[in-house]
């Protein structure tokens, strides 16, 4: 069923007069303007130009567009790099209860002792996991993370009067963030290269490695889905120089109960628990990312941290040497107790097993991708691995992996991440997860081989049964609109003051 | 748990590789650098388990579900209606991901673009971002916009912002070339004259909340004038509920205007996730430096309307070091939690809401008052929040409280220690006349 219905932007369904909300009568003293509490000079003459609707109109036109999107819950979606795992609905149903869903960010510790003891738990596991004892849950995403570690490394060479280390070496396979990331904490980013083999180049890291070098930043397994062999010789030239060692925690779903950060040198590294432990994606976000640090940096981390007294939390703020807040409000909490649900549910061998079968099922399916594609580097991978179809382009159908992946929606599966990372041509970056069967991976890899000797217009021209065709990205970014108008053209701009019903301006 | 390949399938995959077992695949991850023994994590337990556990640690909480909640400061108890709790319930779009291949993606896209369109009608403005963290990392980029858009170094922001947006500020602003300075507010409000006499050519950024921290309105169109006159970006923090009533920023002069979306349809949940929105004028150098991912209507191959993300060469992915901000995603599924409780509200909806909340604040401060030695501390005009002079060690008083079934307010000698013997006291449309009575007479008992 193609269900066109409620095709319209939500703006255009409104109606002056419908609505779907209505307040009980008021029980306290109502008879005076608003005027006589707060001075007109501060008030609006219309609230703001929001649509009218009915609930039904709302639930059948949100629920339209849900169906309009591909989701775990409904589709194989092996992106790499992004963990996308089941998402269990205990932890949905538990997040709901009104003694973690009412809690106010700012009550006192003796009123919130539950989320405190599940917080400071959420803590040690992550200190255990990691192998770095000092744990911060504050930040609200993975790039968050990383800005926070840097923060931290900042902190932690200002107070050793270390200030000349002023750069940051970040491998070219690595996420965008890395380096975004560095030059917000007021480093200078240099790019470190692969060999061939698609591990960090020794010869080349030491050749920009110096006195002046603060942090590496290492994901491992890299972006290739490769663990780095010779970690420990990296972080132990690193750590020779006085410099720190920092790992991109993405990746962690391939070493849980297996090998720790700290143990290979690690210094620092940021979780993405809505990645390994869980959190559902939300389309974007919400994410929670999560730094554990070695001792000698925890001082630097931001405040507050939960801490144990006997037996009662509280929120330690007492922190002088603290990097300050990275944002509001302890840290994206809904996400962390869907976390901690996750690690109490798997345990020490349900964690370990969480590895072995993401690392089981992206070999396997490497296997099968294989037989039909190139893999440039050498395997066992870890929990994912990046194909190139570039041979495709060569010949003279001139596919490209784009072409692939929207063809592979056709069939029911989520693309995998395309063109990342940026060593590899045409890169088709694979992460099934430990949560799909074998039966799943041989369902995508037998469609994924059958559709490359497909001809080219139905590889170029696809998707073919999705809602829209591919969109016209020249023209979005050429023409921008960023935000619905009542008229194609001169009309009346949505955001613009309307009459008292509060309909939009033009509106049907 | 959540396994699904049994032994067999597990035996023929390892026979497809050309591996004896699974430990074979972890060749590469060197014999000494293993764990070698179980995680020190507790053990496994199941669902029932899992759900007694976690409802005994809740059962330590109190929250404002067991507890009377006149607490603000950036987070409020509003009531939220079922339909977001319905859409944003849809798995199909929680479990979703980031809407990087767009046609199969239009559900989560059009979702967005609707949630700027949203968000453009709330501030008055003409761009908005697809949201970003929560209300204080907002204050900082915005922070990060304004330095990028003038070239200027000096960061002015007002002593009545809230507390935790200051010190995220701060902590942003350490590592980078610029000054921040902190604008004094003794009575309660930023005296726009203060403003004026600060502001020079080398001011990027002049930062004010209004309603401010302490729930009192500032004179937004008057600091306006003041920093745009200096040519500074002024950046307005402002709360989207008493958007119902109150002038938008893009109605009193902001260039960029900021807020935590809480009040939107999202659960308190001891403080995340929640949603900053972001705003700004339609300028070509802030549409280079606006953080964060953003949605744009186009056409597809056949001419029909649709949806993808766009201006993409601003953002981590591909300008890595030069990007406009590291922000790598948005916070979706609380994007969509507030788009759909604005449509549920609608215009007369938000603005009752509002409404009701001024009328109940006022209601709550005049019967307060009446306690004696209880007395407003701010002359201002206020919203619903307000800080209240209280006799006697304020945070003795508000345990008291809470052992009447109070959470009666915020002690402000926290980040204000010249305010300790001072609260602020957030009534929203939820409390109800008798709720705020029973405050009084308990404040009445404790004094």
């Amino acid at each position: 069923m193609n269900n066109t219905q409620s095709t319209e932007v939500i703006f255009e369904l409104s109606k002056p007069g419908r609505r779907c909300h209505r307040l009980p009568a008021c029980d306290v003293p109502s008879s005076q303007p608003l005027g006589a509490l707060i001075p007109q000079d501060h008030l609006a003459d219309q609230p703001p130009p929001l649509p009218e609707v009915g609930e039904i109109d709302l639930i059948r036109h949100y629920t339209n567009l849900s169906a309009r999107n591909m989701s775990i819950d409904t589709n194989f979606y092996p992106l790499g790099s992004c963990t996308m795992k089941y998402n269990p609905k205990r932890h949905e149903r538990l997040a709901a209860l009104p003694g973690f869903a009412d809690l106010h960010p700012l009550q006192t510790d003796d009123t919130t002792q539950g989320i405190l003891e599940l917080l400071y738990e959420m803590q040690q596991f992550l200190a255990e996991i990691s192998g770095l004892p000092a744990v911060t849950l504050q930040p609200a995403a993975g790039a968050h993370g990383e800005l926070t570690a840097l923060y931290v490394a900042a902190a932690y060479f200002r107070d050793k009067g270390e200030t000349h280390r002023k750069k940051v070496l970040v491998p070219d396979s690595a996420h965008g963030t890395n380096p975004a990331s560095a030059a917000l904490a007021g480093f200078e980013t240099i790019t470190v290269k692969s060999g061939t083999n698609g591990l960090v180049d020794l010869n080349d890291l030491k050749s920009k490695l110096g006195d002046d070098t603060a942090v590496f930043m290492i994901t491992n397994p890299n972006t290739l889905g490769l663990f780095e062999t010779q970690i420990k010789t990296i972080t132990d030239l690193l750590h020779s120089k006085g410099a720190l060692v920092y790992l991109d925690g993405a990746n962690m779903n391939a070493i849980l109960g297996i090998t720790r950060p700290g143990d290979f040198g690690a210094d620092m590294q940021h979780y993405n628990v809505h990645k390994t432990f869980t959190g559902p994606h939300g389309g974007g976000g919400p994410g929670s990312g999560p730094i554990a640090v070695r001792d000698f940096l925890a001082p630097h981390l931001p405040a507050p941290v939960v801490v144990k007294d006997g037996d009662r939390y509280r929120l330690n703020f007492d922190m002088p040497k603290s990097i300050g807040r990275v944002r509001s409000f302890f840290g994206n909490v809904g996400i962390l107790f869907r976390g901690y649900c996750y690690i109490r549910t798997l345990g020490p061998d349900g964690l370990k097993q969480v590895s072995e079968q993401a690392v089981l099922n992206a070999n396997y399916l490497r296997k099968r991708i294989s037989e039909g594609f190139e893999v440039p580097h050498p395997g066992p991978c870890m929990h994912e691995f990046v194909a190139s179809s570039r041979e495709l382009l060569r010949d003279k159908r001139k596919i490209k992996a784009i072409d692939l992946c929207k063809r592979l929606l056709d069939f029911g599966f989520h693309a995998p991440t395309v063109y990342f990372p940026m060593v590899v041509q045409e890169a088709l970056m694979m992460e099934p997860t430990e949560t799909e069967s074998k039966q799943t991976l041989d369902a995508f890899a037998d469609t994924l081989l059958k559709i490359k000797a497909e001809d080219a217009e139905t590889l170029k021209n696809a998707p073919h049964t999705h809602i829209v065709s591919r969109p016209d990205e020249v023209k979005a970014a050429k023409e921008l609109k960023l935000r619905w108008h009542a008229a194609p053209s001169g009309g009346v701009p949505a955001a613009d003051r309307v009459a008292t019903t509060g309909a939009p301006a033009g509106a049907p | 748990m959540y396994v699904v390949n049994t032994p067999e399938d597990q035996k023929a995959m390892l026979d497809a590789i050309g591996v004896a077992s699974i430990e074979d695949l972890f060749a590469n991850v060197p014999p000494e650098l293993r764990l070698g023994r179980p995680l020190a994590v507790p053990a496994a337990m199941s669902e029932m388990e899992l759900q007694t556990h976690v409802t005994r640690l809740l059962a330590k909480n109190a929250s404002a579900s067991d507890t009377v909640c006149f607490l603000g400061g950036g987070a409020y108890d509003h009531f939220v209606p079922s339909v977001v709790d319905a859409v944003a319930g849809r798995s199909e779009f929680y479990t979703a991901y980031t809407p990087y291949q767009a046609e199969a993606s239009q559900g989560t896209l059009q979702a967005i673009f609707e949630y700027q369109s949203l968000m453009c009608a709330l501030t008055g403005l003409e761009v908005a971002n697809a949201s970003l963290y929560e209300g204080g990392s907002s204050v900082a980029e915005a922070m990060l916009m304004s330095l990028g858009i003038t070239r200027r170094t000096d960061v002015f922001i007002a002593e009545s912002v809230h507390p935790e947006y200051r010190q995220t500020l701060a902590t942003y602003a350490a590592n980078l070339h610029c000054r921040v300075r902190t604008l004094p507010t003794p009575d309660g409000f930023l005296n726009p004259d203060d403003v004026r006499a600060a502001v020079s050519d080398s001011t990027a950024c002049v930062i004010a909340q209004s309603p401010n921290f302490f729930g009192h309105l500032e004179e937004m169109r008057a600091i306006s004038d003041a920093a745009r006159k200096a040519g500074a970006v002024f950046v307005a923090s402002f709360d989207p509920v008493s958007a119902g009533v109150l002038k938008r920023p893009g109605d009193y002069g902001a260039d960029i205007a900021v807020a935590e979306g809480q009040g939107l349809g999202v659960p308190l949940q001891y403080g995340g996730p929640y949603l900053g929105i972001l705003a700004c004028r339609d300028d070509i150098a802030y549409r280079r430096k606006i953080p964060g991912r953003l949605v744009g209507e186009t056409t597809d191959r056949n001419g029909k309307r649709c949806w993808v993300l766009t201006l993409q060469p601003r953002e981590q992915h591909i300008a890595r070091e030069k990007a406009s901000s590291n922000i790598c995603t948005n916070q979706g599924l609380l994007a969509l939690r507030a788009a759909v409780h604005l449509t549920a509200l609608g215009p007369q909806g938000l603005k009752e809401t509002a409404e009701r909340c001024v009328r109940k604040a006022h209601y709550a401060a005049e019967q307060l008052t009446q306690v004696p030695g209880v007395s407003l501390c701010f002359k201002t005009p206020f919203v619903k929040e307000f800080a209240l002079k209280v006799p006697g060690d304020a945070k003795a008083l508000l345990a008291k409280l809470r052992g009447a079934g109070y959470h009666a307010g915020l002690p402000l000698g926290r980040w204000y220690p010249q305010l300790a013997d001072c609260i602020t006291v957030a009534v929203t449309e939820k409390r109800t006349r008798a709720e705020i009575d029973g405050f009084v007479a308990a404040l009445k008992a404790s004094t």
